[in-house]
């Protein structure tokens, strides 16, 4: 019916991308996304550097001295383990940031707001979804790595200043081993947590209050009855597998611990690909996002 | 193509009744006002129509079932459910940038024009704008948007005389055209009858009377009746009566013009007097049932 609308002709108005604003939109609400992983680099930053000017040369030349293999390992582990903190924080907010997008946006009434526009609640569920997929695993990568080759310029100008060779660092930490051990430890990690952060948007759409305690109480209370019951501990240990099993799946751990990962050849990817658990875990992922948009779609604000 | 054409619309909430098999109709280019009590479903009605709530019964909103094609319909569907939506922590800039991003018929200059013409500053975030202004932002992006139905529940609400009738002016100069259609629910009745071309009374779930405007001051008339003539004027069987300064108004549907020009001044009863004496007949006729 061309003569019911003449006054609708939008001629040269940009495409709208309302997938990309809306996770946009996710980060002017929440800026602790960038600025939490951001603090806690330059904590890292601060605390590495101190060990950096005053630690590495002794460790250096204790290295040296002993002149065998292994003490490289001494040297080099405060920077291996640099990253850490900064990931840990990146899965921290992830989580939180899930429990409440779906549910502060029904809490405030801004829901109606973002109703009034034509954004799905598929394209508002996904948005909030990436993330914890992948915008915070790729702030964690790029901080740390940043971290890192601040930390080995200073590094090497300290053991320049000491009249040491930089070699010896330069040696131990793999510089292209290091980034590529970082990227695949990320990627794994969001695939195997990508359950509990679908889990966590799905209680997040449909809590009327308290979704931490909807989200955590249930499983915990789940693990407890069972153990007072029979004495058993499947869903407690099922709860620890999700939470921290990617790195047995993920990774060949020298003593089956999950301490030091230094080598390209420790990275398991075939291994982690074949393991149910992924794909068991993936679905359900699907699964929670789609009654999350379900839930979004149907529930009133409060 | 009818706006909005609703069929035996109905919504339950466990066993209140919210909505009962409501008829309704809204041709294109229409202002309607949708004037009911609290908890008479004027809400529930505009939830169902924008597609936020599952409901019984037919409903086609341009042409579109609203609950299964709500993302479509979105495209072309405006509204403002409450002055009190728009997240606090979102900057004015932000907001502009948001509906641009997302909305295919948003006019960005527009916007910017209608923003212009308030003290609103670009870096402000909502949280620090006064209620009035954030009903002038909320305004400048709907309007900036080219659409077909624009829903407005209670957009006046809490705001101070001044800011509700510019917010109407701003409304009926700068965006309605006869291409578009405004629904607009609100409590003062006595600012928006001038701005409606239709009107719905709705109680208790019901559509108590729909109208055009014109076809109101033709079907009712209000008499100031002279006190020697108010026994007359009463057997005519008006259907509300109230008292100023000492003098009886009778207020009658479908009576003879000229018939009551001899009992008094004649006029078109305001949309508020009117509201007053139709559900006013309502509550007598419910409380009869009830009996």
């Amino acid at each position: 019916m061309s003569t019911a609308t003449p006054t609708i002709a939008p001629a040269a108005l940009p495409v709208p991308r309302p997938l990309y604003w809306s996770v946009r939109r996710e980060l002017w609400e929440n800026r602790s996304i960038y600025l939490a992983p951001l603090a806690v680099a330059a904590l890292v930053l601060f605390a590495m550097s101190i060990h950096g000017t005053v630690r590495l040369p002794q460790r250096v030349r204790a290295a040296a001295a002993s002149d065998r293999g292994g003490p490289q390992i001494t040297a080099v582990t405060p920077y291996a383990v640099a990253p850490a903190p900064i990931m840990f924080t990146t899965i921290l907010v992830g989580m939180f940031f899930c429990l409440d997008a779906l549910y502060g946006e029904r809490r405030d009434r801004s829901i109606l707001f973002w109703k009034s526009l034509p954004v799905s609640d598929r394209t508002a569920v996904l948005a909030k979804a990436a993330v914890p997929f992948v915008i915070l695993p790729a702030i964690g990568f790029v901080l740390s790595v940043a971290v890192m080759s601040v930390l080995m310029a200073l590094g090497t100008v300290v053991l320049l200043a000491n009249g040491l060779r930089p070699a010896s660092l330069w040696a131990d930490v793999g510089v292209v081993s290091e980034p590529l051990i970082m990227l695949y430890g990320l990627a794994v990690h969001v695939l195997w947590h990508a359950p509990i952060y679908g889990w966590l948007l799905l209680i997040s759409a449909w809590a009327r209050r308290t979704p931490f305690l909807w989200a955590v109480l249930p499983p915990l209370a789940l693990a407890a009855g069972e153990h007072l019951a029979f004495q058993t501990s499947y869903v407690g240990a099922f709860l620890r597998y999700r939470l921290g099993g990617a790195m047995k799946q993920a990774f060949i751990l020298e003593g089956g611990k999950t301490g030091n990962i230094s080598r390209l050849s420790q990275l398991d990817l075939l291994g982690f690909l074949a393991t149910p658990g992924l794909w068991i875990g993936l679905i359900a992922t699907a699964a929670f996002l789609v009654v999350a948009a379900r839930l979004r779609r149907n529930r009133e604000p409060i | 193509m009818s706006s909005i054409e609703a069929r035996g619309l109905r919504k339950t909430f466990g066993t209140t009744v919210a909505l009962d098999r409501i008829d309704l109709r809204v041709e294109e280019g229409r202002i309607l006002g949708l004037i009911g009590p609290n908890g008479a479903g004027k809400t529930t009605a505009l939830n169902a129509i924008l597609g936020l709530i599952p409901y019984q019964g037919e409903l086609r909103v341009l042409g579109r079932d609203p609950w299964t094609e709500r993302d479509q319909l979105m495209r072309d569907v405006c509204f403002i459910a409450d002055v009190a939506v728009l997240p606090r922590w979102l900057r004015v800039s932000q907001a502009v940038d948001y509906v641009a991003g997302v909305h295919p018929r948003f006019d960005r200059a527009k916007a910017e024009g209608l923003l212009a013409k308030t003290t609103i500053k670009r870096t402000s975030k909502v949280r620090e704008l006064s209620k009035g202004m954030v009903t002038q932002l909320h305004l400048a992006l709907v309007m900036a948007i080219d659409a077909q139905l624009l829903v407005l529940d209670e957009p006046t609400l809490g705001l101070d005389v001044l800011y509700r009738k510019t917010f109407y002016d701003a409304l009926l100069n700068d965006y309605f055209d006869r291409h578009r259609t405004i629904v607009v629910t609100t409590h003062h009745v006595e600012e928006v009858q001038d701005v409606l071309t239709d009107v719905a009374f709705i109680d208790r779930g019901r559509v108590v009377l729909e109208s055009s405007m014109e076809a109101v001051a033709s079907r009712y008339l209000e008499v100031l009746v002279h006190p020697e003539r108010a026994a007359e004027a009463r057997a005519l069987q008006p259907i509300h009566e109230r008292q100023t300064f000492g003098r009886s108004i009778l207020l009658f549907d479908g009576a003879d013009r000229q018939r009551l020009a001899g009992l008094g001044d004649v006029r078109t009863p305001s949309l508020a007097d009117l509201f007053v004496a139709v559900m006013g007949a309502q509550s007598v006729e419910a409380q009869g049932a009830a009996r």
